[in-house]
């Protein structure tokens, strides 16, 4: 179907490799998620090439971009987790770089598969765990026993923050997962909505149907045009979220029991 | 005969049954949108009474409103489920 709204999310090897019977070609996912890990750290290194105590364009943009993420990280964890900040600045600039990417058409939207996400989300909830561990030994259990609550409800409060901590990598990922997946269908459909009503002989035959098909169709356009908008916004947001709440989780390792 | 009528009209079902589904899974869509009216409503309503300490909520802002977002949007997949697989 031409109008298919989940085509666009198909994985399609570009270079077949197996290894042992183990399919590891280099698909059109990893194509992008190259393309920005590359252009990502690439535009960042062009833009300091020439540091000047003055700085020009590229220069200024690129010590705001890493003021602001600096700054989102310092206010959640703390001068002590900035050993973290490299872990964060990376995930942020990968994030929105591949869903900036996304927003070409024909483009391959990396972070639509749930896998992908998946795999960051693991890796800094599994990092949580390891260095609250490392850090602060038996004290990091401290997390799932908040202070000041009476202890006929302790238990339960004690459930509850540990279903939660059990649960925020599935909403990790899922978060930037389906907002990817559901605004690209959205997009797409319509897209298609453009195609099928200025083509749509729904009204009956006749000059009028066609005027009213076509203006429809127009409609549908400028919806496309403003959803596009919206969707570099979520593509910044969510990356700026996804960043956010690690930053936010690796708080609890650094110092457990605070919140 | 009778046998693959009765499992073609159950596929049938089926499929109605899914797609009368995502329609009620995307409900929680709205309600997260309730939820997101609330949070936006109460942080303008204070960002006006005291404009000098808005900015500063930014990141809280955005956190309550990924927490909330992300229920809507799992109400979103299971719809998405539903239909496309």
């Amino acid at each position: 179907m031409a109008t298919d709204p989940i085509h666009q999310f198909e994985i399609k090897r570009i270079v077949p490799i197996d290894v042992g019977g183990v399919d590891l070609s280099f698909t059109n996912s990893a194509l992008f998620m190259v393309l920005s890990a590359v252009v990502g750290s690439g535009l960042l290194m062009w833009a300091t090439m020439h540091r000047r105590l003055v700085p020009a364009r590229m220069q200024s943009a690129a010590e705001m971009f890493y003021e602001f993420v600096a700054k989102m990280h310092r206010d959640a964890v703390g001068s002590e987790g900035m050993r973290f900040f490299p872990l964060v600045f990376t995930l942020f600039l990968f994030i929105l770089m591949a869903n900036l990417f996304g927003m070409f058409p024909y483009f391959f939207t990396v972070n639509s598969h749930i896998i992908v996400t998946a795999t960051m989300a693991l890796f800094v909830f599994f990092l949580v765990i390891g260095f609250g561990i490392w850090r602060n030994g038996f004290r990091f259990f401290k997390i799932f026993v908040p202070d000041g609550i009476p202890v006929a409800v302790l238990p339960f409060i004690v459930l509850i923050e540990i279903l939660s901590f059990f649960t925020r990598p599935l909403s990790h990922a899922m978060r930037l997962f389906a907002n990817m997946l559901a605004g690209h269908i959205t997009l797409k459909v319509f897209g298609g909505f453009v195609i099928s009503l200025g083509q749509s002989t729904i009204f009956g035959a006749g000059a009028v149907s066609t005027i009213v098909g076509v203006g429809m169709a127009i409609v549908a356009l400028i919806a496309t045009v403003a959803l596009t908008a919206l969707e570099f916004l979520v593509a910044g947001l969510q990356a700026y979220i996804f960043a956010m709440l690690t930053s936010i989780y690796l708080s609890d390792a650094v110092h457990p029991g605070d919140h | 005969m009778e046998l693959e009528v009765a499992t073609e009209l159950g596929n049938l079902i089926a499929d109605a049954g899914s797609a009368i589904g995502a329609g009620a899974a995307c409900m929680g869509v709205g309600a997260a949108g309730v939820g997101l009216g609330v949070l936006f409503g109460n942080f303008v309503s204070a960002a006006i009474r005291n404009p000098a300490a808005a900015d500063g909520q930014f990141g809280r802002l955005i956190f309550g409103f990924a927490v909330t977002e992300a229920m809507g949007v799992f109400s979103l997949v299971i719809a998405f489920l539903l239909l496309f697989t």
